[in-house]
């Protein structure tokens, strides 16, 4: 068998989506502004920024729902100007969930599947697959928040696509949906589906992404590997005292020192290397301050999220 | 186009839908043929504006798609108000990102949709001149008419002649209907503009002018259905209101293939 020039640099493409300089400019407002990035194939990337950051914005170029003002991507190899080329290839739920109330759950997946050409028999298996197994044939006005987030994920599933782009997909589902979600992301990615989902439970992103990419006020501020994020920031020593108001001195102390620090939450949160700890400690003993807690830590994606997008 | 077509029948074939749009329309189309053969000898008219349609009209080889020829403006007003919902529910629910994920190519969407509307349309007509007919001849023989002429290759081909003719301005009322729904992308504001302009704007103008209903897309609509009318001819009619119809599915086009999908 040869494969097309064409072909072949689809699969030799080892990204599932790249973008470079994409924007969306509405009148004087850039929704989105030269954003620059690349997702892998076979990985789960998590997209993240705060609302209004063009996230969604982002997914609808993508989708070629919405054409951009500049700049180029391609998605599957192929370029966001020719969506028909790729999107076969591509599930997808954007900003929530939308279906027709009157229709049964069942009906509307067989509405996109239709129309997709897909084989009817995979809206059951996909109804199932999603918890919604007996309430298929009920109407999708009588299904709660979580079961239309559940239909709008099996939407997506479909095509039995290569790249899945998912837009808040745990919104609306109490813990064990989010659970059942977070495992299916990580079953999907491990049998080769890229997986690019946009999500505010930055807790949830963090254990299921080995991609980031962050998102703010239309600008990329960071693409890459989650690691890379995480170890690039600053390591924290986080300080708590017997006495609360012996908080004020460690702080003074840690300045003094050279090293930023901050109260939150009835903690000292104090940047500097792990093995600046046992300083500090002799510091707070000499200066008659007892620790309850000395605790070097790494930030967390939330925290690292907050720093590098203004938020707090 | 084929799977855009079996989709949206998906979403057609709803009892609800099948029975209300029947029931609207079977509704102004059974008023009028039992009005038109019940009240024959009225001295106040069995027809619109106090007007008297006779027995040589009814017993003529026309005669069994006369009354349902009168209803036009109705059956239009339907399918006008279906086929609006139909295209500006795809903004207001976001389905449309659902359906373009999978159906990218949107010229092709829209052609689909229109078929499947347009084969709704048809139904809808058969429906409603197969049932005047049957009332027609059924209350023939308490009014005193003759249907002899009724079946005959000449009755045929006037219920066929009538059959397409309704066809032609339903569908022509439809893509008024769609041009409304994809300008508002809602179909509150596209049904009650649509139905405002075809019941009170354009008999308004008539007062204005009596010569402008020549020149109005609803009453070229309305003359396709009847076969012609006193003041603008069938040919006047089809092709200013053609003319109307390829304007709006040119904007149509244009505002579905070009307009981003933010919704």
């Amino acid at each position: 068998m040869t494969l097309s020039v064409e072909r072949y640099s689809h699969f030799m493409n080892s990204n599932a989506i790249e973008v470079s300089g994409l924007t969306k400019r509405y009148d004087n407002l850039a929704a989105v502004q030269s954003a620059s990035f690349s997702v892998p194939r076979g990985t789960i990337c998590g997209f993240v920024g705060p609302n209004g950051a063009g996230k969604t914005t982002t997914i609808r170029m993508l989708l070629g729902l919405i054409a951009p003002t500049s700049g180029t991507g391609t998605v599957l190899g192929h370029s966001i100007t020719e969506p028909e080329k790729y999107l076969a290839s591509v599930g997808a739920m954007i900003e929530g969930p939308a279906f027709y109330p009157a229709l049964t759950g069942a009906e509307n997946l067989k509405v996109l599947a239709t129309m997709g050409g897909i084989p009817i028999e995979r809206v059951a298996e996909l109804i199932d697959l999603v918890g919604l197994g007996g309430r298929g044939g009920d109407k999708y006005k009588t299904y709660s928040l979580g079961m239309k987030q559940r239909l709008g994920i099996a939407a997506a599933l479909l095509p039995s696509p290569e790249l899945l782009i998912l837009d808040e997909p745990t919104n609306g589902l109490d813990p064990e949906g989010i659970q059942e979600v977070r495992d299916l992301l990580k079953k999907l990615a491990s049998e080769g589906t890229t997986v690019f989902v946009s999500s505010h439970l930055l807790s949830e992103l963090e254990i299921i992404s080995q991609h980031i990419v962050m998102l703010r006020k239309g600008e990329v501020v960071f693409a890459g590997a989650i690691e890379d994020l995480l170890f690039a920031q600053k390591p924290t020593i986080i300080v708590k005292t017997e006495n609360p108001s012996d908080l004020e001195k460690i702080v003074a102390i840690a300045i003094a020192a050279g090293h930023p620090a901050v109260i939150r939450h009835q903690e000292a949160h104090i940047e500097g290397p792990h093995d600046w700890a046992a300083t500090l400690n002799r510091s707070a003993f000499d200066a008659g301050i007892v620790l309850s807690q000395l605790h070097p830590t790494l930030p967390n994606l939330e925290e690292t999220f907050f720093e590098m997008t203004g938020g707090r | 186009m084929f799977k855009v077509f079996a989709a949206e029948w998906r979403k057609l074939r709803r009892p609800v839908l099948i029975l209300g749009s029947l029931a609207s329309s079977l509704f102004f189309t059974v008023l009028v043929t039992v009005f038109m053969f019940k009240n024959i000898d009225s001295p106040d008219g069995n027809a619109d504006r106090g007007a008297t349609i006779g027995r040589p009209i009814l017993e003529s080889a026309q005669g069994s798609i006369t009354a349902v020829s009168q209803v036009g403006l109705f059956l239009g007003i339907t399918a006008l108000c279906i086929f609006a919902a139909q295209s500006a529910q795809e903004y207001t629910y976001g389905t449309l990102r659902n359906l373009l994920v999978r159906q990218p190519k949107r010229l092709k969407l829209l052609a689909g949709k229109f078929a499947a509307m347009k084969s709704f349309a048809a139904l809808i007509a058969l429906v409603n001149i197969s049932v005047s007919i049957t009332i027609g001849y059924l209350l023939s023989s308490g009014a005193n008419v003759s249907t002899d002429l009724w079946f005959t290759a000449d009755g045929w081909g006037a219920i066929g002649r009538s059959t397409l003719n309704i066809f032609i301005s339903i569908v022509y009322f439809g893509v008024f209907g769609i041009t409304l729904g994809l300008i508002f992308r809602s179909p509150i504001s596209s049904i009650s503009i649509g139905v405002i302009w075809s019941l009170i704007l354009e008999g308004l103008l008539y007062f204005v002018n009596s010569n402008i209903p020549e020149w109005t897309p609803v009453t070229q609509f309305n003359v396709i259905a009847a076969g012609g009318s006193e003041q603008v001819s069938y040919t006047h009619a089809l092709s200013l209101g053609t003319g109307y119809v390829l304007l709006g599915t040119l904007i149509s086009a244009f505002l579905f293939a070009k307009r981003d999908v933010a919704n």
